[in-house]
């Protein structure tokens, strides 16, 4: 039989406080990241405006190509293969009445030096309202998402799991977001996906051990809450990291082989699936232990 | 074999069967699953317009409706009144209504104009009333209009014959807003005129014989300032002289497109295209009284508020009539287009476009093929890592996540779903999800068999133990991939659907059919003492 991780005897909560300061650190590198740089890069979809990719049939400088469009209006112009496509961003988005914008300005504009030379390979333009709308949307869905799992994980363990397991899950979802400001990455609807499935997947990291101590504790009651957290995870231990591995290796797929579209997405769900592991060990159970801490020497002067 | 084995092996093997034929067709083909699995835009190619419908247009049509009727009504019953005006679009204002009449105007207003209700009946002018449209009844125009508007776009979008459109409306019942996606168009201008355009016909009287070069100069007639029974409107295309002309015509129509029965393509006296309409039996009596009392006098053929042509009036007309591109002329397209808008009736309200998303055909097909080598890729990988680790209880798991996909595609074949781009992500996540239920109960088996239990004892303990852990894992991704689904949009809510489905199909999976599976092999052994994991 080849395994890993035979007969582990780690004492993890015994580091909780070297874990804590890790997650302050990368906490700390994300916000700092953010207030530099201000704002999150957002994608079309959020702040509104338009995108088009146009693919030419021929080698076209990218100055004629600047030059002709509307120029109050540009904010980015990238070529790519090679200089026969043109990825361009346009701040105004198809909303306003009367002027052509979005997809329609750019035909225009090429049209005047290379009708017939050019198709538009994609191109995606959304107003700024429905920009606000779908950010408002994607930050309700989350919260109702976790505001579901801290009631499940509540009704099925007791409330201090739930809460820990969110708090973890929260833990994540800021440092991932963290890194996409450090990163430069756009954060866009797909993004929003990709951070309710690492909410998905911590948490489920979270329950596996939890369970695990609650099976723990029917069988070992004399035990202290320390050791059956420590033993709990270790049991998982295994587990935990072949179930990261082996979700890390679909997401390289992704991030490999899904093209650019789906890029942002692997990219979330690379840092999220190692992010969403350590914290079920290295916070949620920690939380458990600190908060029953707490209340044992209440517990105690009762008593007497 | 045991009876227990072979019945769960029978509906295992059922929901296999059945899986491949739902989303691959009897026999399964490749073409079959062209069919059956439906693609969304992002990887079939095609254009998404998300538009809303400008609803106090229809507000400000009905206010002025409104005023008409009130005052025709108000004339037959003797109450004069000095002056209508619409502050606003639900708002109309009667001024300088006869004050020996006020009960009068009152009951009037309250019996047949139930919509409205005075708010005031104070302004500059002595005796002024104003009245503002109900809530409700405002709501209900909005609500109406956007549902006008909707059926004119399927009207229209039929008659352009786009294959598979989907046109719905989206969002709460304060947005109006109308989501429209044509599968396979990436050049959605054409489309987007036509369904775009208001297509409102109006026949309106011209005041005077002529027309005027500038807006001022047809002021000037009246000393700058119009009567408010007439407006000044602009025509739609340049003369021969190469500019607009202005023409002044009375605000109300005599006749308008709501009446009109059909339109079809024909030719004006000079043999270029037109379009010919009917109109209905009261549209027909009222151009006939309208004509008759008329003759001599120019005609203005408006459409979404410019002048198409003013022909001259030569005798009674009743039920038809040609429109004609003016001095320009129309393009024969421009007329088919027109017959085709005033055929599927008009707009209730302007719209605006709040989104539009266009994919090439390519870059569509690019995103299949990336998707498919992706989720290759990862399959592949996982099973060979765990042929590797857990031998040949590996091949459970490889049967296991197989099935799950199987069962994946069956499903959404049969609820007719929608595979978008971030879906076949979800596709790639149930892989995940898959392998880590598989991974759980054999890490656990592991345990048992070390703790000195017998394969057959620890396989059952196993199961029935992770069996709680997979109850609540998988719930908890559950909900969330639900609040997903209700509360996310296009990319968000394709990811859902495929993650749902993975979800429940992988709960089949992963606990009854490898449990079987276990079941078998070791059944098959005379004596279970060894067990390869």
């Amino acid at each position: 039989m080849f395994e890993l991780f035979k007969g582990l005897q780690v004492d993890w909560l015994g580091k909780r406080k070297l874990f804590i300061a890790i997650s302050m650190l990368l906490l700390l590198i994300g916000m700092v990241s953010l207030v530099l740089k201000g704002r999150f890069e957002y994608g079309t979809d959020f702040k509104g405006g338009t995108v088009v990719v146009v693919k030419f049939n021929e080698t076209v400088d990218i100055g004629k190509v600047r030059d002709l469009l509307p120029q109050a209006d540009i904010q980015t112009v990238q070529s790519s293969e090679g200089g026969s496509e043109f990825q361009i961003g346009l701040a105004k988005a198809v909303e306003t009445e009367d002027e052509s914008v979005g997809s329609e300005a750019v035909t225009t504009a090429l049209n005047k030096a290379f009708a017939g030379k050019f198709r538009i390979e994609s191109s995606e333009s959304v107003s700024a309202k429905v920009g606000g709308d779908l950010r408002r949307q994607a930050v309700t869905a989350t919260l109702y998402a976790l505001a579901g799992i801290l009631i499940y994980i509540a009704f099925r363990f007791e409330w201090i799991y739930g809460a820990a397991a969110v708090f973890a899950v929260f833990h994540d979802t800021l440092i991932t977001l963290g890194f996409f400001s450090l990163f430069n990455y756009e954060i866009n609807l797909t993004v929003i996906a990709a951070l309710l499935t690492l909410v998905g997947y911590s948490v489920n990291d979270t329950i596996v051990i939890f369970d695990r101590v609650r099976e723990n504790l029917k069988v070992r009651r004399k035990d202290d809450l320390e050791v059956i957290l420590n033993d709990s995870i270790n049991q998982t231990f295994s587990r935990t990291i072949l179930t990261s591995a082996l979700t890390f290796l679909t997401v390289i797929a992704l991030f490999v082989f899904g093209g650019e579209i789906i890029n942002n997405f692997a990219f979330a769900m690379v840092i999220g699936i190692i992010v969403g592991s350590y914290s079920s060990f290295a916070i949620a159970a920690p939380l458990v232990l600190i908060y029953s801490n707490l209340r044992k020497p209440k517990v105690a002067v009762n008593r007497r | 074999m045991n009876k227990r084995i072979r019945t769960r092996s029978i509906i295992t093997l059922g929901i296999t069967v059945l899986s491949i034929i739902l989303f691959a067709g009897i026999p399964p083909s490749v073409e079959g699953m062209k069919q059956r699995i439906r693609l969304g835009l992002d990887l079939r190619g095609g254009t998404q317009l998300v538009l809303q419908v400008q609803v106090d247009d229809a507000l400000k049509a009905t206010t002025d409706q409104t005023i008409e009727a009130l005052r025709a009504q108000m004339e037959k019953d003797g109450i004069t009144v000095r002056q209508f005006t619409r502050p606003a679009n639900d708002t109309l204002e009667a001024r300088g209504v006869d004050p020996a009449k006020d009960a009068a105007f009152r009951n009037l207003v309250d019996g047949s104009f139930a919509d409205y209700e005075i708010v005031s009946s104070q302004g500059e002018v002595p005796n002024t009333y104003t009245l503002k449209m109900k809530a409700r009844a405002a709501d209900e125009y909005r609500l109406q209009a956007v549902d006008q508007a909707l059926n004119t776009i399927e009207n229209r979008v039929n008659a352009l014959g786009v294959a598979e459109p989907v046109i719905q409306k989206r969002g709460g019942p304060t947005e109006h807003e109308i989501i429209v996606q044509f599968p396979g168009i990436d050049d959605p201008e054409y489309v987007k005129r036509i369904i775009g355009k208001p297509a409102l016909l109006e026949l309106k009287l011209v005041q005077g014989t002529s027309s005027y070069p500038t807006r001022e100069a047809a002021l000037q007639q009246y000393g700058g300032v119009l009567p408010p029974n007439l407006e000044v409107l602009e025509s739609a295309k340049a003369e021969n002289s190469g500019s607009k002309i202005y023409w002044i015509v009375n605000k109300v129509a005599g006749v308008t497109g709501r009446e009109l029965k059909s339109a079809g393509v024909s030719r004006d006296e000079n043999g270029r295209p037109a379009v010919s309409f009917n109109l209905n039996a009261s549209g027909a009596a009222k151009f006939g009284r309208l004509t008759e009392e008329n003759i001599g006098r120019l005609l203005a053929i408006v459409l979404d508020g410019q002048v198409e042509s003013a022909p001259r009036l030569n005798s009674r007309i009743t039920d038809n009539g040609i429109i004609t591109g003016g001095g320009a002329g129309f393009a024969p397209e421009e007329a088919r287009e027109l017959v085709l808008v005033l055929k599927s009736g008009a707009l209730p309200a302007r719209m605006t476009t709040m989104q539009e998303s266009v994919v090439g055909a390519s870059l569509g097909a690019d995103s299949i093929k990336n998707g498919l080598v992706a989720s290759v890729v990862a399959l592949v990988s996982v099973i060979a890592f765990v042929l590797f680790y857990y031998r040949a209880s590996g091949i459970n798991a490889m049967f296991a996540m197989l099935l799950n996909l199987i069962i994946l595609f069956g499903a959404m074949a049969y609820l007719g779903a929608t595979l978008t781009l971030p879906g076949i992500a979800g596709v790639i996540l149930t892989i995940g999800m898959g392998i880590d239920s598989n991974v759980l109960i054999f890490e656990r088996i592991r345990e048992e068999l070390r703790a000195g239990k017998t394969p057959m004892s620890a396989v059952s303990t196993s199961f029935s133990r992770v069996f709680i852990t997979l109850v609540d894992t998988h719930l908890a991704a559950l909900i969330s991939a639900t609040f997903l689904f209700l509360f996310g949009s296009g990319a968000v809510k394709g990811f859902a659907v495929t993650l749902v489905i993975g979800l429940i199909s992988n709960m089949f999976t992963a606990v009854f059919v490898s449990r079987t599976l276990f079941e078998i092999v070791l059944s098959r052994k005379e004596r279970a003492e060894t067990l390869s994991i």
